[in-house]
């Protein structure tokens, strides 16, 4: 992105020559310029990933307000849409459900990785400099004439007439790598998928065997705890099971009802201590409270 | 037919708005206009929401505070002002603090280019009630839409909580698929249009509203400025009974009061460009645009057929969410990958083509539709030549009971495969110590348990 932007900015300024440079455009130039340096640093220099790509996501729009300002609002909105909306999006899509940060290992995984992004990088920059010579060493035409017959018709001309091949070259391309992204990340079903219905209708065929189809009852007796390890209370005042998280019950960390209440109720634990052989649930509480 | 004929056929861009009498502070009564009228519409719609679904439910709704309950957006407001703010200790601040400030900020650029009314006496000035207007100012409507995405996603990410991380990385999935769907029913309006820019477009409807002869087009919006959105039926990233409140769970006070406002702001706003690229903007319907050689699309009179099929489309919000369930997320996927994006895709081949002819070929209307009618006839005689699919072969067998959480231990089994017991999970004797105190029935039960599992 620095790179690009410092081949681009020196080129829109002599283009500019051609026509003229308002005192609005030289302003806008100047406040955004800094916040452009000052992000792109935030790029190479931030901790956290997320961080660095919020400096592009600015470099970016700022980019893009300069485009539209050199008389280029196409290629300005479309470079929001494409990079900042979607493609960015995507990078942080990635950097949010991986969480890639600092600590992460920089060995390379391909070898000849580094070679590669160096020779890849140097093309590149060739094919930038090139555009920026082509652009440049005749003489320019100006935003008037390039203009002339509207600034969207006028990239319609120069996309799909003069470089219509490339543009298509680029497409197969692009295809290419995402059906190759979907055939690699591809996994086959491994048992059959059960729709919708099927598992409504084990449910309800599920009763007869003592299963209920409505959601289970919330953990906690309210009023008195509402820890997802004590079980309700049903309608009888018996502790419901099924109330406690499953995994809670397997790992045996569920406790009975008699416990938070003997947490709660001072009295009632010193019974609790006292006594040996009392039995647990609400019921027996109460009738020990009430002599 | 004529009409749409006629409509059809212009091939030359309309005219566009003129701002060259615009003095500054006319451009700053403009934009304060703006901001003014989207703050008030936000107070009113959220009064009109609970109201007509108030209605729909046979309930009176708000009815307490001024008169017909209309005060109570303003309580509301209110009250939300003077909530405690908190920042959660996880969050990562400066974020935290930026990203509804980005989801408002982007939620108001987009009436900058929605045309209000033609040109209206404002002060002695002859001006367009539209901020501005440039030849990519719908595609600047999408641009500003994608970066109000970044304050749900940057909101949900910064608050360092597994609900609103849910909920933002469902958003972004969200967003940029039904954004495809989205721009690509809108570029059908600009082949018929000729053009981008707003103004153009509206002044392109002169003869007929685009709703009608890009009906799939205008379906395919309805649907995906909904999903745009984020609601109902596609309210996933704030789904509550899934995600809490989704990214915005760790808001409160103002802050979350901004997530809010760029919400309601936002359904303003994607009804203010359906009604300018498919309803005809501020154009008068058919009968009243032909009474008094045109009067009612001159002046003032506008405003008041913008603002009634704004309000239409806010209508129709409600109603959906007064009718629809969520969907499911997998169910919301497949169809805005599978059903909307290769259908707008197949009406952009379409209109384009039909275009491409009337414009390159000197084709009658006639002979035009004949030919549309004869495609039409061969694919659905090619649609009975394709031989159906043949059923997947059934595995034998019952389908193998699928237990994502078996014996406590949360990662899913391939067939066949014996998991290790969970390092978690204690013996139960262990279970009775920890519960210092316990009487033996806990421990009883959870053995008894773990037998009768297997």
């Amino acid at each position: 992105m620095t790179l690009s932007l410092g081949a681009l900015l020196p080129a829109a300024t002599s283009l500019a020559t051609t026509g003229h440079t308002s005192t609005a455009e030289g302003v806008l130039f100047w406040v955004l310029a800094p916040i452009m340096v000052i992000a792109a640093l935030g790029l190479l220099f931030a901790r956290k990933a997320v961080h660095a790509a919020m400096g592009v996501v600015v470099v970016m729009i700022s980019l893009a307000i300069i485009y539209v300002a050199q008389e280029a609002p196409f290629l300005g909105v479309v470079q929001v849409i494409v990079y900042t909306g979607a493609v960015m999006m995507l990078f942080l899509f990635v950097l949010m459900l991986v969480g890639v940060d600092a600590s992460d290992s920089l060995v390379e995984t391909i070898t000849g990785q580094r070679w590669i992004g160096l020779l890849l990088g140097a093309g590149l920059a060739a094919v930038l400099i090139g555009v920026v010579v082509a652009a440049t060493a005749p003489t320019p035409q100006g935003l008037a004439t390039a203009n002339e017959v509207g600034n969207p018709q006028a990239v319609a001309g120069v996309v799909f007439g003069q470089h219509v091949f490339a543009l298509e070259v680029v497409g197969t391309l692009l295809v290419t790598a995402a059906v190759g992204a979907i055939v690699l990340t591809h996994r086959p079903r491994l048992t059959r998928l059960i729709g919708q219905k099927e598992r409504a209708d084990a449910r309800v065929a599920a009763i007869a065997e003592g299963q209920v189809v409505t959601p289970l009852p919330a953990p906690g007796v309210y009023a008195r705890s509402n820890a997802m390890d004590v079980p309700a209370l049903g309608p009888d005042g018996a502790p419901l099971e099924q109330s406690v998280p499953r995994v809670l019950r397997i790992r045996g960390q569920e406790r009975d009802i008699s416990e938070v209440h003997a947490e709660v109720d001072e009295r009632t634990r010193d019974r609790l201590t006292g006594a040996d052989e009392r039995r647990a649930g609400l019921t027996g509480i109460d009738e020990e409270r009430t002599r | 037919m004529t009409a749409m004929s006629v409509a059809l056929a212009a091939a030359t861009p309309p005219p566009a708005a003129d701002f060259s009498n615009d003095t500054w502070w006319i451009v700053l009564i403009k934009a304060v206009g703006i901001i003014v009228f989207l703050l008030l519409s936000v107070l009113f719609a959220i009064w009109f929401e609970r109201k007509v679904v108030a209605r729909m439910q046979i309930r009176p709704g708000p009815n307490v505070h001024g008169p017909f309950g209309l005060l109570q957006s303003l309580a509301d407001a209110m009250k939300l002002l003077l909530k405690e703010d908190m920042t959660v200790r996880a969050a990562d601040k400066v974020i935290y603090l930026v990203a509804p400030m980005i989801s408002v900020f982007a939620s108001l650029l987009v009436f900058a280019v929605i045309p209000i009314a033609p040109e209206v006496n404002l002060f002695g000035h002859l001006t367009p009630l539209q901020l501005t207007d440039f030849p990519v100012a719908v595609l600047y409507i999408l641009a500003a839409a994608s970066v109000g995405v970044y304050g749900i996603v940057l909101g949900g990410w910064a608050s360092g909580s597994t609900y609103p991380l849910l909920g933002s990385v469902r958003s972004t999935a969200q967003v940029i698929s039904y954004e495809l769907a989205m721009g690509m029913s809108l570029v059908s309006v600009f082949v018929m249009a000729g053009s981008m820019s707003t103004r153009q477009i509206v002044e392109s409807q002169t003869t007929i509203w685009w709703f009608l002869p890009l009906l799939p087009a205008f379906v395919i919006y309805l649907i995906s400025m909904t999903g745009e959105v984020n609601r109902l039926p596609f309210d996933l990233p704030e789904a509550e009974g899934e995600l809490v409140g989704g990214y915005m769970t760790e808001y409160s006070s103002m802050k979350f009061a901004w997530f809010f406002l760029a919400e309601y702001i936002n359904m303003l706003n994607v009804s203010a460009v359906a009604t300018t690229l498919f309803f005809g903007g501020f154009r008068a319907p058919w009968p009243l645009s032909a009474i008094n050689n045109d009067m009612l699309n001159h002046g003032w009179w506008p405003v008041l057929w913008f603002g009634v099929k704004l309000w239409f489309f806010m209508f129709i919000f409600v109603w959906v969410r007064g009718t629809l369930l969520r969907f499911r997320y997998d169910q919301f996927m497949k169809f805005g990958w599978k059903i909307l994006i290769p259908f707008a895709l197949v009406w952009i081949v379409a209109v384009s083509v039909v275009q491409g002819v009337r414009r390159f070929a000197d084709l009658s209307q006639a002979q035009l539709l004949g030919g549309l009618a004869a495609v039409l006839v061969l694919a659905v005689a090619a649609m009975f030549l394709v031989p159906e699919r043949k059923e997947q072969p059934e595995p034998d067998g019952p389908p193998e009971p699928f237990d994502a959480f078996k014996d406590g231990y949360p990662v899913p089994p391939l067939p066949g495969q014996a998991l290790p017991p969970s390092p978690r999970r204690r013996a139960p004797v262990e279970a009775s110590v920890v519960a210092d105190g316990a009487d033996r029935t806990t421990a009883d039960q959870t053995t008894a348990q773990e037998e009768d599992r297997g």
